[in-house]
């Protein structure tokens, strides 16, 4: 058994955070907010049954698409069935992804879709969704690289990790030396089944073994970025990062807290970068907004 | 220069995709001896696929996502059990969900007597599943028919080929008169042994009706073929894939329901296709089609019906 590396402070860089210009900081905490208050709307809408469609919450998990969003700002995006985060972080509208998980035409597929294939295509974004084979983003991903030439950003979960194709298409990409940046959001599960009763290797193992640069890191923002800016250098390259899912597999239902809360600790981290004032009211325009989303 | 055969068009379609269409072609081993039969241009946009089957399949999903319109080459029909995932899955269904179509030319090339995975027909899968266009061309013109669709249309095509028609360079035309006692719509290379047993059947004073199937999906029961059967009164559907549950049951039942008059089905034996004779389960020869032609007519006659 490989030893496990899931913490909280896992790879983080130290100080990190101070590194970077105040705006940016608080742009990657408005994205976190704009996602995170938009599925508390939505939590609410699933209790109050305005929402029936079964959804896939990023809700503990905002810092990955927050922070990625940031970085890989001309790249094709193909995202796991997790998606409502990286769809809002990297510009999706707002709206048209509440219609689609209400089941209505002006959905961004049309309402037919639903919270687990999310996709956009509309204010320069590039994103295909996902049908709900795990992991089949990842060949498609390596696919449209090839056949577009454009950098790709794929995300998949560490359930998907384990799927053979998975496996098979980041082989290929290394072997072509295609432009993708694979980022497995680690949330340790698989439902409810943690990675250490799954498997005995670590993904990152395997995928340096292919040839490529990788990252195994915790899910601090600053430290994603500037782990990210690296490597979208040197593509294709692999980012392991370990998350905390707040809610179930499916649906809005919790099972207690999750390992650690990153969104206080990125909140303490504005406050002690002297920003907890302008953080204080980027979350209460976010939280203003999604509520106002969100009304009945 | 000799006649152009179904490998020479499928080689020239090809080259022309490749080099002047954007286009890409991916596939296991198609640069190897013999280019696929000699249906694979040398030439730029071809990707060698690993031995990943699964993956390859979607990481052709994946070009077709971007617009390239790939030509997928599946050496083997059975494969299509690993490589299906990515098409029935994604490419299948994308335009249903999302109002974006995915564009892939599946060639799913059939054989004959070399084993239990490398002589299947698998078609009839595809048929089952929506989303996906299906044919199974076998003649040259038909070929570039069926390209011209793919074109014109962005989902995926699923083309059933089968390599007893790789050195073909005649047109199927169907056989059709007004005293033909039984129709036949055969599809895939059972088409070639329709034709024989047609001939087999007429010289024993029989008339025989060859209605040639080549789009199994969608499947446009119309005129062309109905009229024989109406006028035959007896129609036979033969398939080169398994009976049970197969593209020759779903056609005789959608005949046998817009007619009224009962279609039989004809296909392999619900049985493993192995590699030693006795056990090879091959396609419907000219023989057994005949046959079978015979046991309906003499059944008709006798006032039954008979098993296909």
């Amino acid at each position: 058994m490989r030893g496990n590396m899931r913490s909280a402070t896992t790879g983080v860089l130290q100080n990190i955070a101070s590194s970077f210009p105040a705006n940016e900081s608080l742009e990657i905490y408005r994205r976190m907010c704009i996602s995170r208050h938009f599925e508390l709307g939505l939590v609410r809408a699933v209790k109050e049954k305005r929402v029936t469609y079964p959804v896939y919450l990023s809700l503990g998990q905002e810092t990955v698409a927050a922070a990625l969003s940031m970085v890989l700002r001309d790249f094709m995006i193909f995202t796991q069935h997790r998606c409502h985060a990286t769809f809002l972080c990297f510009g999706g509208p707002a709206g048209k992804l509440r219609d689609e998980l209400m089941g209505l035409p002006t959905g961004t597929s049309g309402g037919r879709a639903g919270s687990n294939c999310i996709q956009c295509h509309e204010n320069g974004v590039t994103m295909f969704g996902h049908h709900g084979l795990i992991g089949e983003n990842v060949p498609q991903a390596v696919g449209a690289a090839l056949g577009s030439g454009r950098p790709v950003v794929c995300f998949f979960g560490d359930g998907a990790a384990e799927e053979d194709y998975v496996v098979a298409a980041i082989g290929f990409a290394s072997t072509h030396r295609l432009p993708i940046l694979f980022v497995c959001e680690d949330n340790d599960l698989s439902i409810l089944t943690p990675v250490e009763k799954r498997r005995s290797w670590r993904f990152g193992d395997v995928a340096a073994s292919l040839g490529m640069k990788t990252v195994e890191i915790a899910d601090d923002p600053w430290t994603i970025a500037d782990r990210a800016r690296e490597l979208k250098n040197d593509l294709p390259a692999f980012m392991n990062i370990h998350v905390c899912r707040s809610n179930w597999h499916v649906g809005a239902g919790t099972d207690g807290a999750p390992e650690w809360d990153r969104f206080s600790f990125v909140e303490s981290e504005l406050g002690m970068l002297g920003l907890g004032k302008e953080a204080a009211a980027v979350k209460a325009e976010s939280a203003d907004a999604m509520e106002a989303l969100w009304a009945p | 220069m000799g006649a152009v055969t179904v490998a020479d068009t499928i080689r020239e379609i090809t080259r022309v995709h490749l080099e002047s269409n954007n286009g890409m072609l991916l596939g296991q081993c198609v640069s190897a001896v013999g280019w696929v039969n000699n249906t694979v241009p040398d030439c730029r946009n071809i990707v060698e696929l690993p031995m990943t089957d699964v993956a390859g399949a979607g990481i052709a999903v994946g070009a077709a996502m971007v617009g390239r319109r790939p030509i997928f080459v599946v050496r083997f029909q059975d494969f299509l059990v690993l490589n299906g995932s990515a098409l029935i899955f994604y490419a299948a269904k994308s335009k249903e969900l999302h109002g974006r179509g995915t564009p892939i030319f599946v060639r799913a090339i059939a054989s004959d007597g070399i084993g239990p995975v490398h002589s299947g027909v698998l078609h009839s899968m595809f048929m089952h599943f929506p989303g996906f266009r299906v044919c199974s061309p076998m003649a040259p013109k038909e070929y570039e028919a069926i390209w011209a669709d793919f074109l014109a249309h962005d989902d995926p095509m699923i083309v059933s080929e089968h390599r007893a028609s790789f050195n073909n360079s005649e047109e199927l035309d169907d056989l059709v008169s007004e005293d033909a006692v039984i129709t036949l719509y055969p599809i895939s290379a059972t088409r070639f042994e329709a034709v024989k047993a047609a001939e087999m059947l007429a010289a024993e004073g029989i008339r025989c009706n060859v209605v040639h199937i080549l789009w199994l999906k969608p499947l446009v029961i119309d005129e062309r073929m109905t009229g024989p059967l109406c006028r035959s009164g007896q129609g036979l559907v033969v398939d080169a894939g398994h009976e049970i549950a197969g593209a020759s049951q779903a056609i005789a039942y959608q005949l046998t329901r817009v007619t009224g008059i009962p279609v039989l089905a004809m296909g392999l034996s619900d049985s493993t296709k192995c590699l030693c004779p006795p056990f090879q389960n091959r396609i419907p020869d000219a023989e057994r089609i005949a046959d079978a032609a015979r046991i309906l007519l003499r059944s008709k006659s006798s006032g039954g019906m008979a098993g296909g």
